[in-house]
């Protein structure tokens, strides 16, 4: 009962019934209308032939009187598929024809037009016919008519087809709905078990795309590429607990190991040195915290907070000039383009931070791999369109192509730099703050090494 | 110097109670900002410290109570918030200085003994002498032991600050905000570098040393010990 019930209410089957209803009634009106207009068409006929009989026999009846008269009707009466005549005196006695009786008041009432009237034929099966009667001098009745069986046995041949069509309709309808229905359910069905599945945790399934491009296709594309778009989520989602679990735990139990050693230890100095080194590890969680909080609060955030007119190649070159003793330290050389003033609006700190971090990252992962090329950082601070641009190259090994939009994630560190120190957040929090300067981060390749820009759209004058 | 804490967290007040006591100052403790403010208006102290979030009053709203009573003593407001427009807003209130937790001892203690020296004449200085080294905020210009000693104009903020604050200790932060204008964590030793290029400028060829690195702290400009 309960697969009744789910066939009643599925799609497939209502859309049949719309159909069926919808094609009956067409059917129907179709039919109806030929109906209507072969008896009109029939109608105009006999009363056609009757009216030529009429004036036929009005020439017998000028020609030869009611001699006459009575003799073409005899003539006429016996031809095979003949007319109705009928001769009558005032009080419904027949003169001639072949009509056996007929009604007096019939014969007063009917003269003018033709009418239709039902009579009993020579084999006293009850029929139809249009007769018309003329009033004759001399008190005499003149009845020409038509049997219309004809008629009826059209309508009965159209009522007849309009049953057939109609069982044929349904049964063509019922067939295929049910092939309709199967096949649409048993996809439905797919697509109901393959969610059932993904929603059960197993990311990797996809629903079947069977290749006929209808849009049961269309509908399985973009759900697979919904669930790749999770997929992906899923992964970036896992690997950030997973760097969180790792940046986190590491430093935490280096510093329980330590407090505990301290702890144990009977050397005074060793104990404090090792405490010294837990107090490091600390800094370095409240570090990597700090870093966690301001992404959170800045993608939160919204620039008109403390915005103020920053004059961008001024801050650009007062990073720099911080940053270049380090760079100096580590044998790389910074080359600063920042000429003039390239006014901006926005958050002076939170930009010198973004510019920083870019910087602090060219001088510990710009290194270039091959030890006699000495590193050099490029910074520079120009205008393309109405963006303007801050970029940082180095002629490192660059970050490949594919991990470049990952590398924005948090805690995302590439393989090779895990062992330098670093809380993994640096460029999340560029490009958050990009993002909140209504910009955003573009990595690129210098060739060799890696070009970041942050890409920063000012206001037309 | 006298310290009052205004701080509601008991344990961080005990400890830091306890710290600034060994470190030979003379700490009050407040639970709460309405008896922090009354403490504050009664007693004579050298400098506060106000947690920003209290019961009963707020910090930011102590401070501002206190400034309309006409007090003038420096204060350093202590955050969790830590945020840039936070310290923007603790700042106008009425704070001379502004810490965000969690912060390590010697920060703290550091900017209180800066925070109180500010209180002291001598403020208007234009020239600061710490053994024979001479700086004059006027011509710019520096000299050890009567000879010129050229600074990049950085390096002339750096010391000017470090030589305001002789015999203090300056911690990194303190000059990346004061020297460099920035409140972020820059995540390299940027401040090293460049204390021991100045270093390389004002020490190097002199005796003895003036520019000390505290350790675990930050540096100092001390004269030579008498």
């Amino acid at each position: 009962m309960a697969r009744g019930g789910r066939i009643v209410s599925t799609t497939a089957f209502k859309l049949s019934a719309i159909y069926l209803a919808v094609f009956t009634v067409f059917a129907l009106v179709f039919v109806l209308s030929i109906n209507f207009a072969a008896n009109r068409l029939f109608n105009q006929q006999i009363s056609a032939t009757i009216a030529s009989e009429f004036s036929d026999l009005a020439i017998a009846w000028n020609e030869g009187g009611v001699v006459g008269l009575i003799n073409a009707i005899d003539g006429r009466s016996n031809r095979p598929g003949a007319s109705l005549y009928l001769l009558a005196d005032s009080n419904g006695g027949i003169v001639a024809g072949n009509v056996n009786a007929v009604a007096t008041e019939f014969l007063a009432r009917a003269v003018q037009t033709p009418a239709v009237v039902g009579y009993t034929g020579d084999d006293g099966v009850q029929r139809v016919a249009m007769v018309q009667v003329v009033r004759l001098s001399g008190g005499l009745f003149l009845l020409v008519g038509r049997d219309m069986s004809e008629r009826e046995r059209f309508a009965e041949i159209t009522r007849l087809a309009l049953i057939v069509a109609g069982v044929l309709l349904l049964g063509l309808g019922l067939v295929s709905w049910f092939f309709v229905s199967r096949r649409v359910l048993r996809r439905i069905d797919s697509i109901s078990a393959t969610t059932r599945r993904i929603m059960a945790g197993d990311l990797t399934g996809r629903l079947e795309v069977a290749g006929t491009k209808d849009e049961f296709d269309r509908l399985a594309d973009s759900l697979n590429a919904m669930l790749e778009r999770l997929e992906a989520l899923m992964r970036g989602l896992k690997e950030v607990s997973d760097n969180i679990a790792h940046d986190l735990k590491t430093p935490l139990s280096r510093m329980r190991n330590r407090l505990d050693a301290a702890l144990a230890s009977a050397d005074r100095e060793a104990g404090r040195e090792a405490m010294a080194a837990a107090i490091e590890d600390a800094d370095q969680l409240i570090e990597t915290f700090n870093a966690l909080l301001t992404i959170a609060r800045i993608e939160a955030g919204s620039t008109d907070e403390h915005a103020d007119e920053v004059d961008a190649a001024a801050m650009v070159r007062d990073i720099v000039e911080l940053y270049e003793p380090v760079a100096d330290e580590a044998g790389a050389a910074i080359v600063v383009q920042a000429e003039g003033t390239q006014p901006l609006r926005g958050n002076r700190e939170l930009l010198s931070q973004a510019v920083a971090n870019l910087i602090d990252n060219a001088i510990k992962h710009g290194r270039p791999a091959d030890p006699a090329t000495p590193p050099s950082i490029r910074v520079s601070v120009r205008r393309d369109g109405n963006d303007l641009l801050i970029a940082v190259a180095d002629n490192g090994p660059g970050i490949p192509e594919e991990e470049r939009g990952r590398v924005q994630e948090r805690f995302v560190r590439l393989e090779t730099s895990r062992s330098t120190p670093g809380t993994g957040l640096g460029l999340s929090l560029v490009a958050a703050l990009a993002k909140l300067h209504r910009g955003r981060l573009e990595l690129t390749d210098a060739g060799p090494g890696l070009l970041a820009t942050i890409r920063l759209p000012v206001a037309v004058a | 110097m006298r310290i009052l804490l205004i701080e509601d967290d008991r344990e961080t007040a005990a400890y830091l109670t306890k710290a600034l006591r060994e470190a030979g100052h003379v700490p009050d403790h407040a639970g709460d900002g309405l008896t922090g403010t009354d403490m504050a208006l009664a007693g004579e102290y050298d400098v506060l410290v106000v947690d920003r979030m209290l019961p009963q009053r707020d910090g930011l709203a102590v401070v501002a109570e206190l400034r309309k009573a006409g007090a003038e003593v420096p204060v350093l407001i202590l955050s969790a918030l830590g945020r840039v427009d936070d310290r923007v807003t603790g700042l106008r209130a009425g704070g001379d200085d502004y810490l965000a937790k969690p912060f390590a001892f010697s920060e703290l203690l550091a900017r209180i003994e800066v925070l109180a020296r500010r209180r002291r004449p001598g403020e208007s200085e234009t020239a600061y002498k710490v053994g024979d080294l001479e700086l004059d905020r006027l011509s710019h210009s520096v000299t050890r032991a009567g000879k010129a000693i050229p600074l990049q104009p950085r390096e002339f903020r750096l010391l000017e600050y470090l030589m305001r604050n002789a015999e203090k200790v300056v911690t990194r932060t303190m000059l990346l905000e004061h020297v460099w204008d920035y409140h972020f964590d820059p995540q390299t030793n940027v401040i090293d570098v460049h204390v021991s290029r100045l270093r390389a400028k004002i020490d190097k060829g002199f005796s003895p040393p003036l520019l000390h690195t505290v350790r675990g702290a930050g540096y100092m400009v001390r004269g030579p010990r008498r």
